[in-house]
């Protein structure tokens, strides 16, 4: 299956599977995804759907299959190129620059200056600082650019890694759990962010918390030992038997 | 109230690195004799390897324990030029073959070998001393952090290659001079090296570059790639995933570790007038190491001062009681890293700045408040890149 240059697929994964060792992580997964689409994958611990993102990122390399990225195949390429492709992605546990400041983190994740020399060179543009300011109040984090990351509470630096890849503009963000470990108030906030930037954009996004799901879930995917069990709306997924006996029914 | 002196103490770095200039071109060089001189400026060639490992090791998270490769590179291609020169046909008359080094007359070598030919040009051999120690680095680098080489297995490669390096010059006596090394070094140029005035000059010399390769690590600190390379430290995956090929910001900043050790072993030899194996092997490459604990390996400067400090004390420790001196040196490493993980700069940070502040802002010489933060710049960024790392010793 090819994408037409016009044609609204973003994301073609075919007969994706990867085995570590004897134990087959992801099992000729395929699925597809349109621009500007919002897909959540479940399913219980175990199921492939971290592994799943890595693969897409380049992080873990496919044992067959592809990964096509608007034609390009993402299988086999570095991960920086990856990035550059347009791939986001948040790691399960926050991962920020403790060492930097909120405005560094989000300085560090702008993309310009990304070679060696390039970095030594770069001059912040009035432009740049905009966009960080930006990005930073869209997070809810404009109040704290000057502190140290190491300093925000748990749920702020979910935002802040949500904002590093915000400003990298990418055409595909994945989430891997972005709402772990934050309060309910911080949840619904989080939910609007992800229905905000959502606009024009595509993202795929872990959870476990059905209540922030289905708050956000237009499709939904549900996984399983590696194998895509059920895809379709937030109903149709809850009210399909296979689904309830593997995961919701627990 | 701006006070003149305010203008210079809120720049940040420039107040720390004006206050060394101060020690090392004016102190050292007035209080003491040209021996005490000279033993200084030995001392201060083995900060610019401490300087890169503050660079390499503290910012970019590369512990080395093989940076006397990089010093000896510098200083053996400096000796090399210099025994050159040394080796005249007429100093050299009462040799089987008259012109080559005496080591090699003794090692039945009868002909210059292919690799000394191009050190009797001192073009030459500033342009290894400058190129070859980075190069040696890029390639190592090249080879370990592009197939994600790190952490341990990285200290014990390069521990290993100063190993190799050592057994090969010590087992190609003919060529490098063997255990003894290359000696008996005596003019540049025509101009006698031994001597007070020339001791003095060498000595201000290595104090200048010294200073350079600490503004040249303070830019590299203050500008994005510096940014880059603690968040490499830090979180190699997320740097990985925000676009970067963090393989080489890694390469670069052990090159330029390199290019500063390879300098310093340079002006070493210059200053002592002998370069060994000794100097270079793994006990040295270890104590480069120890002289950035102990300075803080997040400070620059205080890699200067662990430097001087823990080279005094082998001065006088190792020479009432050279056997004790290994234990001495661990156990000092043992103390930094459990009681003062942040070194002399870290102490510093946390007992003696806070003082220090008050006492200046007290006298109008800088403005109360935004002495240690980031003092917003006219676009409001924050401008204290190269304190950010050390802000977080508390």
């Amino acid at each position: 299956m090819t994408a037409e240059p016009h044609s609204p697929l973003l994301l073609a994964i075919e007969d994706l599977s990867v085995a570590f060792g004897s134990v087959k992580a992801i099992q000729d997964v395929t699925m597809y995804m349109d621009k500007g689409e919002l897909l959540v994958i479940i399913g219980p611990n175990g199921a492939g759907k971290t592994t799943l993102l890595d693969l897409i990122c380049g992080k873990t390399k496919a044992t067959a299959g592809s990964i096509k990225l608007k034609d390009i195949e993402l299988t086999n390429q570095a991960e920086h190129r990856i990035v550059a492709h347009g791939v986001g992605r948040k790691f399960q546990t926050p991962s920020v620059y403790e060492a930097l400041t909120v405005y560094e983190n989000l300085e560090v994740s702008f993309p310009q200056g990304k070679t060696v020399f390039g970095s030594l060179l770069f001059k912040m543009s009035a432009e740049a600082d905009r966009k960080i300011r930006e990005t930073a109040s869209s997070i809810f984090l404009d109040a704290e650019l000057d502190r140290p990351a190491a300093e925000l509470s748990h749920g702020q630096k979910q935002w802040l890694e949500i904002g590093m890849l915000l400003i990298q503009e990418p055409e595909l963000m994945m989430l891997d759990e972005p709402v772990a470990g934050m309060s309910v108030r911080e949840r619904e906030q989080t939910a609007d962010l992800l229905n905000r930037i959502s606009e024009g954009r595509s993202i795929i996004v872990i959870e476990h918390d059905m209540e922030f799901v289905r708050r956000i879930a237009r499709k939904v995917t549900v996984m399983h030992q590696g194998r895509i069990l059920a895809q379709g709306t937030m109903d149709q997924v809850q009210s399909d038997p296979r689904v309830i006996e593997v995961y919701l029914g627990h | 109230m701006t006070h003149p002196l305010s203008k210079v103490l809120e720049k940040r770095g420039l107040p720390g690195l004006l206050i060394l200039a101060l020690l090392i071109l004016v102190v050292i060089p007035v209080t003491m004799d040209v021996d005490g001189i000279n033993l200084t400026g030995r001392f201060l060639s083995f900060a610019f390897v401490a300087v890169g490992l503050t660079l390499a090791w503290g910012y970019g998270g590369l512990l080395s324990l093989g940076q006397g490769l990089f010093f000896g590179i510098g200083g053996y291609a400096m000796a090399m030029y210099l025994k050159l020169e040394a080796s005249t046909p007429e100093a050299t008359a009462i040799q089987t073959t008259p012109g080559i080094p005496d080591f090699m007359d003794w090692n039945q070598i009868t002909a210059l070998p292919w690799f000394w030919v191009p050190f009797n040009s001192l073009t030459f051999t500033i342009v290894t001393i400058l190129v070859l120690p980075a190069f040696f680095a890029a390639l190592i680098g090249f080879a370990l952090f592009t197939r994600r080489v790190s952490g341990v297995f990285f200290a014990i490669i390069t521990q290993a290659l100063v190993t190799i390096a050592t057994i090969l010059v010590i087992g190609q006596q003919g060529y490098t001079g063997g255990v003894n090394g290359i000696t008996d070094l005596r003019t540049l140029k025509g101009w006698d090296i031994h001597t007070d005035s020339a001791l003095v000059i060498l000595y201000y010399v290595n104090a200048g570059l010294l200073l350079a390769m600490i503004a040249l690590g303070m830019w590299i600190l203050s500008t994005k790639y510096g940014r880059i390379l603690m968040a490499a430290r830090d979180q190699e995956n997320r740097i990985r995933f925000s676009g970067y090929n963090v393989a080489y910001f890694k390469i670069f900043i052990f090159a330029v570790a390199a290019f500063m050790s390879g300098i310093g072993g340079a002006m070493f030899t210059l200053q002592v007038g002998f370069i060994s194996p000794s100097i270079i092997g793994i006990i040295p490459s270890i104590e480069f190491v120890i002289f950035a604990a102990v300075g803080g390996r997040l400070s620059l400067l205080g890699a200067v001062y662990g430097t001087l400090l823990v080279t005094y004390a082998r001065n006088i420790i190792a020479e009432a009681y050279p056997e004790f001196w290994l234990f001495f040196i661990g156990g000092i490493f043992i103390a930094v890293v459990m009681f003062a993980p942040y070194g002399l700069a870290g102490l510093y940070q946390k007992y003696v700045r806070r003082h220090w502040e008050r006492f200046l802002a007290g006298r109008g010489w800088r403005h109360r408040g935004n002495g240690g933060n980031n003092p917003p710049t006219a676009s409001g960024r924050p401008s204290g890149h190269v304190a950010t790392a050390s802000e977080t010793i508390k």
